[in-house]
């Protein structure tokens, strides 16, 4: 176990160098003077290459490759050109707001996917099975941004039950941090709970025709009682799959949620920051995301290994 | 039982969310589309800066009023010497800045050497060149020295470039800002929201609000929901498209007023066929601006002839110089030499107006033969491509300084436009402070860019403010940007 | 010794969800290539005065906020939105097959770069790089091709590799290798024809999310640009009308959920169809 851990966390650690080379690499490129950006059409020659000078924007590229890394060891991402605070301060103001949200959104979507999923399974062939089917194939065809808007639609502007956006510090009020959370998530979520219903009653479908059911059955437990100790428990395998993957799909989705409901989070931050040209914000932000979903793959990796012994002795993956 | 207890605490839990109060409010949430990057009007070009910080929380020695006019400031009045070189301020007695420090002729000449310094990094800097010297008389005089006569200059010291800023916390202000305004910063949620709070100390009158909070909303519709969620109070510029939402709705007033952008199609006067002044003549029979204003802008702005604005009182209106006629710009293009008419490029920045009147022209010119495709940009590419590297053809773009006919006399500006005759009427009107005399050159320069057809010029931008009914005192217009609180009250 | 059932065109019709996915996509298939060479009104024209019109015998689906035809908007815009989807899919698969095909046959070293380039692409998040690239080369339905694309690599890769590898260690692969075979005739030959249906059945699916990925692009108005149309971008146009004219959203809105809905169900009943063996070679894991 000790060993597939370290070989899964050095694949990790590769990954992420890699990540960050061609980050680099790609934001050099970029063309666009976040110095002429920041000053406007009217701002002399002199005062750009004013800023120029005090942002550092001219050093050699792999100069600025390995200080960038190097101060990501000890904590420090270096200072954002357009808003002059340390990018390290900026992201985790930030993260106070996408965690919170992807980690609701996570909790919703396996908290009604899964359940739909088991109920549809257990009565598949039903009029219920079908109608949560069709459910479930609406919910991974809305747009969401557009979903986001009929929420806030609904919820905010007719019942006027919960904000439309925006977001109130923790620390200030944790109860409307949370109210405006509430919306964001629902939106964030429910293409992956569609997604998890299908999968959930796939697996489940599969496993009630297996011999192990059969046996248990024959052993006296009802199909009920055998599909939940045993079937459920075997159908988790693919889902968990799901779920690793999930991550980094609602995180990509906290881009356009944030945007929806103009909550201060990181995917808002690393949009507006290419837009400003402001390198450094993008680069650390998006290292910073690469290594939460990495992370989690690492962490779901484990979980499945730790759960099915026969997968450490796998190769690789 | 227990269920109900649950639902009854959440429901409870919810009503903190809420805000309003029911008698008279002296608190303000207003919603505005950009978020500044810093906080320093000093320091960066962003209108957001301005629009957060410019005359609430900085002030200068002058500020500009909402008619476009100079008003004394932290300069209670002044004197101008016959020759128009020196400028002799008096400033106001008592005025503090937020951490406490007095306001004197220090800050004032500390401000202006910051502005001037040859590593300065304001992004107007070429408007303050022409200052030669700024001397402290005494602690409440300050003397300003110009190298030549410039009629423009006391609206230029009202600028959010020249507010006044303190040695002690100068370097801060793009996180912290510190200023003798009405309102004190107190708190930035980046990405959110930044609240500013009455600053009790101030010299002047009081303001009627005690707390403002900007909350930043990036998408349309999110801000049309957040106004009808009574969210946020009101917002000072928001999309023409949703106003008929709030027309029709007796909770809120629609504020529709003028600012200083002129709205034009650029062509590359340097680049052929845009040299030859045949085809912007015919570029010019063919804009159909009541088209272009209905669709780009809803209806809002008003159409223009030349780069002036029409609510000036030395605007002439020069919009039938080359009137709607197709058969005349096809025509002008075949005796140019493009009788089938001709490919061009059309670069436009990332703004409605822009976006959608580039859609809308390029339908209008394909009718006489001008096939143009657009290309949509981000800031940064038009920054660089167009008005950097003067690659481009055809542009949309907005220009909201005040007062800046004077960029068509600089033969380097991206417009590739070098005109001698148009120069000398410049360099006329820089050295004349008669108001006259200003007003028929003036004249002289919006007639002579309209018959050269330099850019086909579209329409004013409206400043288009949805507010609550209950609010009043908030401007109509704006001369300069801003969005200025202290006139701001409910009314019930 | 086991071998992938051959498809039976007439098991295939009976799927009723197949049946009716694959029906639906292929008229939307067949309204966007009509507009390929015709539309009731050509949508570069602009006609302010007509805006937001109601239905009528001159426009069936009534005008947006330019007065362009909705109808000839939404041909003209499937056509768009399958074609952004169509040929990420075609990156995805042309690169990520070969690549998973190459990781099975090759094993070792070569097998674990190509997954930690894989993990890489998945763990970058999606729509963030796609913004990125098309900053970097300008915003257009072209460069968002590419960069929906980049993200279907890494899915294809592992479809293929899984059913590679299950495969790989069955007897006439064995007998082919000990023929002398190379690893990419055995791949050619053998492998192909037998994943392929586990890809088509991938290929639908990452077709739909492909529609979807182009609309979230449009919204944050870095995919189609104007004066073209497509369906994300019809979308995002509305939202500011929403209520105004809820009818402008609405229509491009509901096209979308019945695209991505039909093509989900054309690739379930293709996947349940060449079921169970199917599911067996890794379509499960491999697919979302």
């Amino acid at each position: 176990m000790i060993r597939f851990a370290l070989t899964k966390f050095l694949g990790l650690a590769a990954t992420l160098l890699v990540a960050a080379a061609i980050t680099f690499a790609a934001l050099d490129i970029l063309p666009g003077d976040p110095a002429r950006f920041i000053l406007g059409i009217n701002a002399t020659p002199d005062a750009v290459a004013a800023l120029r000078e005090q942002l550092g924007l001219d050093a050699p590229a792999l100069q600025r490759f390995f200080s960038w890394i190097g101060g990501m060891f000890v904590g420090d991402f270096g200072l954002s050109y357009t808003q002059g605070q340390p990018v390290g301060q900026l992201i985790a103001g930030r993260l106070g707001v996408t965690i919170p949200l992807t980690v609701i959104a996570m909790i919703l979507s396996a908290g009604i996917g899964l359940p739909i999923g088991i109920l549809a399974a257990r009565r598949r062939g039903s009029f219920a099975d079908t109608g949560l089917m069709v459910l479930a194939q609406l919910g991974v065809a809305i747009p969401n941004f557009w979903f986001g808007m009929l929420l806030v639609l609904l919820f905010s502007v007719t019942l006027r039950w919960l904000p439309p956006g925006g977001f109130v510090p923790w620390g200030e009020n944790p109860f409307a941090a949370f109210a405006s959370l509430i919306l964001p998530s629902i939106a964030l979520a429910l293409p992956q709970a569609a997604i998890l219903a299908r999968v959930m009653r796939t697996a489940l479908v599969d496993v009630q025709g297996s011999d192990y059911i059969r046996t248990a059955r024959a052993k006296g437990l009802t199909l009920s009682e055998a599909v939940w100790k045993h079937g459920v428990r075997n159908a988790m395998l693919p889902v968990l799959t799901i779920l690793g993957l999930q991550f980094a799909y609602l995180v990509a989705g906290t881009v356009i949620v944030e945007n929806v409901f103009y909550l201060p989070g990181l995917g808002r931050l690393i949009f507006d920051a290419i837009s400003a040209r402001d390198l450094i914000l993008v680069r650390s932000s998006v290292i910073i995301l690469v290594l939460a979903v990495i992370g989690t793959m690492f962490l779901t990796d484990l979980a499945y290994a730790w759960v099915d012994p026969r997968l450490r002795s796998r190769k690789a993956e | 039982m227990a269920l109900r207890t649950a639902v009854a605490a959440f429901a409870l839990a919810l009503s903190f969310v809420g805000i309003a109060d029911a008698a008279p409010r002296t608190d303000l949430r207003i919603g505005l589309v950009l978020e500044p990057p810093a906080l320093d009007p000093t320091a960066g070009a962003a209108a957001a800066i301005d629009e957060v910080v410019y005359q609430n929380v900085f002030e200068g020695l002058t500020r500009i009023d909402e008619t476009g006019a100079v008003q004394p400031a932290l300069a209670s009045s002044w004197d101008v010497s016959a020759d128009g070189l020196s400028y002799t301020f008096h400033l106001v007695e008592g005025a503090t800045f937020h951490d406490g420090t007095t306001f004197d002729a220090d800050d004032v000449v500390f401000t202006y050497g910051r502005i001037t310094a040859a590593d300065s990094v304001n992004a107007q800097k070429a408007l303050y060149a022409g200052i030669d010297s700024v001397t402290a008389v005494n602690t409440s005089t300050v003397e300003l020295k110009l190298k030549g006569p410039d009629g423009l200059f006391l609206f230029n010291v009202g600028r959010g470039d020249a507010v006044i800023v303190a040695p002690e916390s100068a370097a801060n202000n793009a996180n912290t800002p510190i200023g003798t305004g009405p309102f004190k910063f107190v708190n930035w949620q980046k990405g959110a929201d930044l609240t500013l709070e009455q600053y009790a100390g101030y010299w002047g009158t009081k303001p009627a609000l005690t707390k403002v909070t900007y909350v930043f909303i990036n998408d349309a519709a999110a801000r049309v929901n957040a106004l009808l969620a009574g969210s946020i109070d009101g917002i000072n510029n928001t999309d023409a498209s949703t106003l008929p939402v709030f027309k029709a709705d007796p909770r809120f007033k629609v504020v529709v007023g003028s600012t200083e952008g002129e709205t034009l199609l650029v062509q590359n006067n340097a680049k052929a066929p845009f040299s030859d002044l045949k085809v912007r003549q015919a570029i010019a029979h063919s804009l159909d601006r009541a088209e272009i204003i209905a669709g780009a802008s809803s209806g809002y702005g008003t159409p223009i002839g030349s780069h002036f604005p029409p609510h000036s009182k030395d605007y002439v209106d020069l919009t039938g110089t080359y009137p709607y006629d197709l058969d005349a710009a096809r025509k002008l293009l075949a005796e140019a030499g493009y009788p089938d008419g001709f490919s061009a490029t059309l670069k436009l920045p990332p703004v409605p107006y822009a976006t959608v009147g580039g859609q809308i022209v390029a339908s209008q010119l394909a009718k006489v033969g001008i096939k143009l495709t657009q290309v949509n940009l981000d800031w940064n590419q038009w920054l660089t491509d167009v008005f950097t590297n003067k690659d481009y053809d055809l542009t949309i773009i907005s220009h909201v300084e005040p007062f800046d006919i004077g960029i068509y006399a600089d033969p380097n500006y991206y417009f590739g436009y070098n005109d001698p005759d148009f120069q000398a009427i410049m360099k006329q009107l820089n050295e004349t402070t008669d108001e006259a005399a200003r007003k028929e050159l003036l004249i002289a320069a919006q007639k002579r860019l309209a018959e050269q057809a330099v850019n086909g010029y579209l329409f004013e931008l409206a400043q288009t403010g949805v507010w609550s009914a209950k609010l009043e005192g908030m401007w109509q217009n704006a001369p300069v940007e801003g969005v200025v609180l202290s006139g701001i009250r409910w009314t019930e | 010794m086991t071998d992938l059932p051959a498809p039976e065109k007439r098991v295939w019709l009976r799927h009723p969800s197949l049946r009716i996915g694959a029906v639906a996509s292929l008229v939307f298939l067949l309204v966007g290539f009509v507009s390929i060479a015709w539309v009731p009104y050509p949508i570069e024209v602009i006609n302010v005065g007509a805006a937001m019109q109601d239905p009528s015998p001159a426009h069936w689906l009534g005008t947006d906020h330019l007065g362009r035809d909705m109808l000839s908007m939404i041909m003209k815009g499937t056509l768009t939105s399958f074609v952004v989807a169509a040929i990420a899919v075609a990156i995805g698969a042309l690169i990520g097959v070969p690549l998973g095909l190459a990781a099975a046959a090759w094993g070792g070293p070569a097998e674990w770069t190509i997954l930690r380039v894989n993990d890489f692409l998945l763990a970058f998040p999606a729509l963030i790089i796609a913004i990125l690239i098309t900053t970097i080369f300008g915003p257009s339905a072209i460069n968002a091709m590419i960069a929906v694309g980049i993200f279907n690599i890494p899915v294809f890769a592992r479809v293929a590799r899984g059913g590679a590898l299950s495969l790989k260690t069955l007897d006439y692969v064995g007998a082919a290798r000990l023929a002398g075979m190379g690893p990419i005739e055995i791949a050619r030959r053998h492998i192909l024809p037998n994943i392929a249906s586990l890809i088509i059945v991938q290929a639908t699916i990452q077709l739909a999310l492909g529609i979807l990925a182009e609309a979230s692009l449009s919204y944050v108005g870095l995919g189609t640009q104007p004066p073209a149309t497509s369906l994300g971008l019809m979308l995002k146009d509305a939202q500011t009308y929403a209520l105004l004219k809820p009818s402008l959203a609405l229509i491009p809105g509901i096209t979308i959920i019945l695209i991505v809905v039909a093509l989900n169900l054309a690739g379930d009943g293709l996947r349940d169809q060449l079921d169970p063996k199917l599911r067996r070679l890794g379509g499960a894991r491999g697919a979302a």
